[in-house]
């Protein structure tokens, strides 16, 4: 295991990547991807078996899918520190010609990066894809995939979630970012979600709940724990708990960062909360 | 002109259903997937001999449209059927964006188009799929015109890489090209000479058009036919050597006549060689219940309807 500090390092440079990258171009969605860094960075820093380099059909790898494709900002971040492409290249982050487009892409050729998201609801069946198809090879890595609970308001994840239990795709573990939140408000004003873990269980998931969705030890235990579920007939959710904006004092508990960019005011505060570690870009 | 005889009639969807029962002896990576319309779709077949290939998913179109997405990621070659409705209009978002635009190899497989599926009516039919395909970046239409010929491009399109949507249909209709042709992806196919003038047809309206053009022959109107069985890519040096021959030209296919083959026609003429058109196609029009005979002829998608834009076209030269 790498130690939890060189971890939490990561943390910080990607909070720091995120911020610059979405002030930088005005736009993008730092509250969603601020929620989800410890996550991703232990996934791919600490749980996933990954090959070196890229390519698209990941065999003989652990694959992960972002379906919520808003949170590009940290995919691109925890991507490029992991070394898929240039950090450099995080200063193009939504202009012309730039491989890291607003919503994550394969039409740029951008390493890391297996299918186009951004119109919710759609990561979940190809993940499920993915996961037949490793059946198919032979291939016993797992995939992984990411979802927002608004997200779960668009119909086809329940094809999915119904499919991926129906046909025993158990080498699949899907996690829900419970961030409460969602564009027009809390996720229980907006469309309420119920109780997500029991509609995943009737559904004949497998499920486990994550409170501390923000502490790397907590993710990496649930995720390991995920891990050990996997290859029982059954697909594995994790309900992740998480707060949006998490590092970054005033981005927290509220939506309001969801698809906001900070002022050059807000960007010098939010960095000052997270000191340099690996170096900006 | 060039005869063609009927071998017998049959649907173009046992074309779809024997090629694959082919491909899943010759091509390992074919995997299948269907949205609980296995017997419409000819394919049990290819499930009794490949049973771990394929993917019964059950009535939900959006999820089998990203679960073929995701089954390429590892190298399979998915060929996803249902009927034409539900697999364009339907999850045309998730084709847009995990297919088309995240550039999948995903074959999507068409049964039902048009309203040649009849009794139904309009909630099953389909006048609009073309169009909604062929303005996918990337996205490759293909509508053959009997039995054989959808065998053949159900073979060809395993061959190549890229997104494609096959369309084809229900009723039984006359095979009448050779049993050995080898399909071409975009590339017409000239089916009988003549110099007065061109008719260019897709899908069931090919036969219709060979039919068309024999009346016209004995009225001493020499038409050219051609069967554009790709609609993107689209063949226009086929399409532009003939008119510059004829000096006009007849579309014709089981689809609206916007965003349909006429339109892609219209647009290279338009740009290259502007030549009098006329089109037999659906007028912006929902379809009806029906036998897919009396659809066609209230719908004006036969031979008499094209034999009259014909005779229309022909005083605009």
């Amino acid at each position: 295991m790498a130690k939890l500090d060189e971890l939490q390092d990561i943390v910080v440079q990607t909070r720091r990547d995120i911020l610059r990258m979405v002030h930088k171009v005005n736009s993008g969605h730092p509250g969603g991807s601020l929620g989800c860094t410890e996550f991703l960075v232990a996934l791919y820093n600490e749980v996933m078996d990954l090959k070196e380099g890229f390519d698209m059909d990941g065999k003989d790898e652990d694959l992960f899918f972002l379906s919520n494709g808003h949170i590009s900002p940290v995919f691109y971040s925890v991507l490029a520190r992991k070394g898929y492409f240039p950090v450099e290249e995080l200063n193009t982050f939504r202009l012309l010609n730039s491989r890291l487009q607003g919503h994550p892409t394969t039409h740029e050729g951008l390493p890391g990066v297996r299918v186009a998201s951004g119109s919710l609801g759609q990561g979940m069946s190809v993940a499920i894809g993915a996961a037949l198809a490793k059946k198919l090879n032979g291939d016993d890595h797992l995939v992984y995939s990411l979802h927002g609970d608004g997200e779960l308001q668009e119909g086809q994840n329940w094809e999915a979630i119904m499919y991926a239990a129906g046909n025993k795709v158990d080498n699949l573990i899907s996690t829900i970012d419970r961030n409460g939140q969602q564009i027009d408000g809390p996720t229980e004003e907006v469309l309420p979600l119920g109780n997500l873990k029991e509609k995943f269980e009737v559904f004949g998931w497998d499920v486990l709940e994550v409170a501390e969705g923000n502490n790397l030890e907590a993710i990496i235990n649930g995720l390991n724990e995920a891990k050990s579920r996997t290859g029982k007939g059954k697909p594995v959710c994790i309900i992740l708990d998480t707060m949006m904006g998490n590092g970054v004092d005033f981005m927290m508990h509220t939506h309001a960062w969801h698809g906001k960019a900070p002022s050059d005011e807000q960007l010098a505060n939010a960095l000052s909360q997270n000191p340099e570690t690996l170096g900006d870009y | 002109m060039t005869k063609y005889i009927d071998q017998g009639k049959n649907d173009t969807r046992s074309g779809y259903g024997d090629a694959m029962t082919e491909l899943g002896r010759t091509n390992p990576n074919v995997v299948a997937l269907c949205a609980d319309l296995v017997g419409s779709l000819k394919i049990q077949p290819f499930i009794d001999e490949n049973p771990e290939r394929f993917f019964q998913i059950g009535i939900a179109e959006a999820n089998m449209m990203g679960i073929a997405a995701g089954l390429t990621i590892g190298g399979k070659i998915p060929f996803a059927s249902t009927f034409a409705n539900f697999a364009t209009g339907r999850v045309y978002d998730q084709i847009r964006q995990s297919i088309a635009y995240s550039g999948k190899n995903v074959k999507i497989c068409a049964s039902h188009a048009g309203v040649t599926l009849g009794e139904d009516g309009a909630t099953h039919q389909i006048l609009e799929d073309i169009g909604m395909m062929k303005m996918l970046p990337g996205m490759t239409v293909i509508n053959p015109c009997d039995y054989n010929q959808t065998k053949a491009a159900t073979l060809a399109i395993a061959e190549y890489d890229g997104p494609v949507y096959l369309r084809f249909g229900r009723p039984k209709v006359a095979n009448f090209t050779p049993v050995d042709q080898k399909f071409e992806i975009g590339k017409a196919v000239m089916l009988s000479e003549g110099t007065d003038v061109t008719i260019v047809a897709t899908g069931h309206l090919v036969w219709e058009a060979l039919i068309a053009a024999e009346k016209l022959e004995e009225q001493g109107i020499s038409a050219e036919v051609i069967n554009i069985h790709t609609i993107k890519p689209f063949d226009e040096e086929a399409v532009l050597k003939s008119v510059k021959k004829t000096g006009c030209i007849v579309t014709a296919e089981e689809h609206n006549y916007l965003g349909g083959l006429g339109e892609t026609v219209a647009r290279t003429l338009t740009v290259q060689h502007p030549t009098p058109q006329e089109f037999v196609a659906t007028q912006d029009t929902f379809g009806e219940s029906g036998t897919p005979e009396q659809l066609m002829e209230k719908y004006g998608l036969n031979n008499k309807a094209i034999e009259k834009a014909v005779l229309r076209v022909l005083k605009r030269k």
